[in-house]
């Protein structure tokens, strides 16, 4: 079968003035179609900088990105993603800023209007379409981050941390909101977080990362059964699979810590 | 305490000015006949508004409002035109590192060159008409405005920029509905910096350049030792730049307002 997203040998220095620094290494990763793979990892392991090249905002130093077998070279439509900061047109409504990229595009609001209004709805922002960012809560503003990008309908769903500067219940609430809608979009879903909870609750499958320079650690499958809500978080499967992610995380930090003592 | 704060506080200092001038005048602080008292002021400003030229031998009687109207045309052409230029060549610098590269060094090198020293420039190459008043006006307005919309674009979120791009939007798309808003704010504030340069630059203008306007009064009634006009004149034109700046804040409230709205939140 052929992969939704595939990075081959992907490498990505930084140069800052007379510094390199080395954000990935030798990075192999297929994403399957209709998956959900999440990238897990501490803070500056270089996750983020993946999402991005799959992206296209950043091209690897070494390597190929590839979307649907073809060289990924500049941001995309069919690659959607939602930032970490809700990152909303601020001078425009909850509905303009859902239907910006359909209608930049060029299609026609017959198409989408209805759409946008389904989808609002879905992510629980019915009533909200002409309120303006700026009177929204930080998790409905991401609501509408993510519904800006369903209503895309993307070949990839590319999430950086989206959930990571809200509370820990709109965290968990948006969680659910996440699961309930991929149920219904089945999209191929690239999702970074540091949060091992996060990861395998949502994920088909997690990939681990190494502190930086990070390089695909190990790549776990996460057999939960579907749909899954948040109370499969507390089953001895679940917890099984947290040990697991964590003793290869306490390896990682161990180890990093030792290198930064030596350094 | 709202209340309070309310009421029309912005008079207490001039009304403690005038009083201070008023004191000053009938107190001799001053040698006598050199400045005149405000009731002077107040009365030559009445017979310049609203005289007529059988009333009294005043030359200025009942010309005013056609002198307010001749300058405040000007400012606005001339400011017009400067925000029509500066605003595009502003979005383009600050878009675009080639066009920063060309032309931004010049304008940097030109802007610390006053108005006043373009005037014999602009007097050799554009007489004494109303052109040269305008390429003056224009070109002091022109500065703030360029240099803040430059600093709006540079200043867009990085985000906001690869949140378009994933949308499928291209560089004009992004200029348009990205930048262009987002640089509003920054855009306002030079114009606001400009029109108020404009005021300068047309009593400047007026006062050499042509042979109208509040500028070309000021000077005339200082050649004839008429001070109270000199001072009307001033005030006229301090409540005029006031007023300008009202409006444009009043239209950027219009345009802005998603921003006041981030405010309240």
């Amino acid at each position: 079968m052929n992969a939704a997203v595939e990075l081959r040998d992907v490498w990505k220095e930084f140069v800052k003035g007379e510094r390199r620094v080395e954000a990935v290494q030798a990075i192999d990763l297929a994403l399957a179609p209709k998956a959900f793979t999440a990238l897990l990892g501490p803070s500056g392991c270089g996750k983020s900088t993946l999402l991005n090249m799959v992206a296209g905002f950043e091209a690897p130093t070494r390597g190929t990105v590839l979307a649907n077998g073809a060289a990924v070279s500049a941001p995309s439509p069919k690659r959607a993603v939602v930032f970490q900061e809700p990152a909303l047109f601020p001078w425009y409504s909850v509905y303009e800023n859902v239907v910006f990229g359909p209608k930049t595009q060029g299609r026609p609001p017959a198409e989408y209007r209805p759409r946008a209004e389904q989808i609002l709805e879905q992510v629980g922002l019915q009533g909200f379409a002409s309120h303006y960012p700026a009177e929204l809560s930080g998790g409905m503003k991401q609501r509408v981050g993510i519904a800006r990008v369903l209503v895309m309908e993307p070949e990839v769903l590319l999430m950086d941390e989206p959930f990571g500067s809200l509370d820990a219940q709109t965290r968990t609430l948006m969680q659910e909101l996440l699961l309930e809608v991929w149920e219904r979009h089945h999209q191929t879903v690239l999702f970074v977080t540091h949060d091992i909870e996060e990861a395998l609750l949502l994920a088909d499958s997690v990939c681990v990362m190494t502190a930086r320079p990070g390089r695909i650690k190990k790549r776990i499958d996460v057999g939960l059964a579907r749909p899954r809500a948040i109370d499969v978080t507390t089953s001895p499967v679940f917890n099984d699979l947290k040990r697991e992610v964590l003793a290869l995380i306490r390896e990682e930090s161990v180890r990093a810590d030792a290198e930064r003592a030596l350094a | 305490m709202i209340k309070a704060l309310r009421a029309p506080w912005f008079l207490l200092l001039p009304a403690a000015l005038v009083l201070l001038w008023h004191v000053a005048v009938e107190s001799r602080w001053v040698t006598e006949g050199l400045i005149p008292s405000p009731a002077q002021v107040l009365r030559s400003w009445h017979t310049w508004i609203f005289g007529t030229a059988k009333m009294t031998l005043s030359p200025y009687s009942g010309t005013w409002v056609d002198n307010v109207l001749y300058s405040s045309r000007r400012v606005l052409q001339g400011f017009g035109l400067a925000a029509l230029v500066a605003i595009p060549l502003g979005l383009m610098i600050g878009w675009n590192r080639l066009v920063a590269r060309v032309v931004d060094p010049t304008i940097q090198m030109l802007r610390p060159v006053p108005i006043t020293a373009w005037l014999p420039f602009a007097i050799a190459v554009f007489g004494i008409y109303d052109a040269s008043a305008l390429f003056l006006i224009g070109l002091g307005a022109f500065y703030p405005i360029v240099v803040n919309t430059t600093h709006g674009v540079r200043d867009t979120n990085l985000l906001l920029l690869r949140a378009a791009g994933m949308m499928g939007a291209g560089p004009g798309t992004v200029l348009a509905k990205v930048v262009f808003p987002s640089a509003l704010p920054s855009i306002f504030t030079g114009l606001r910096l400009g029109i108020g340069i404009a005021w300068t630059a047309v009593i400047v203008a007026e006062m050499i350049a042509v042979k109208s306007g509040l500028g070309y009064v000021l000077w005339d009634a200082y050649y004839v030792g008429r001070m109270d006009i000199c001072v009307a004149t001033m005030v006229s034109v301090g409540m005029l730049g006031f007023l300008s700046d009202r409006l444009i804040v009043w239209a950027s409230r219009l345009v802005l307002r998603w921003r006041t709205l981030e405010a309240v939140a």
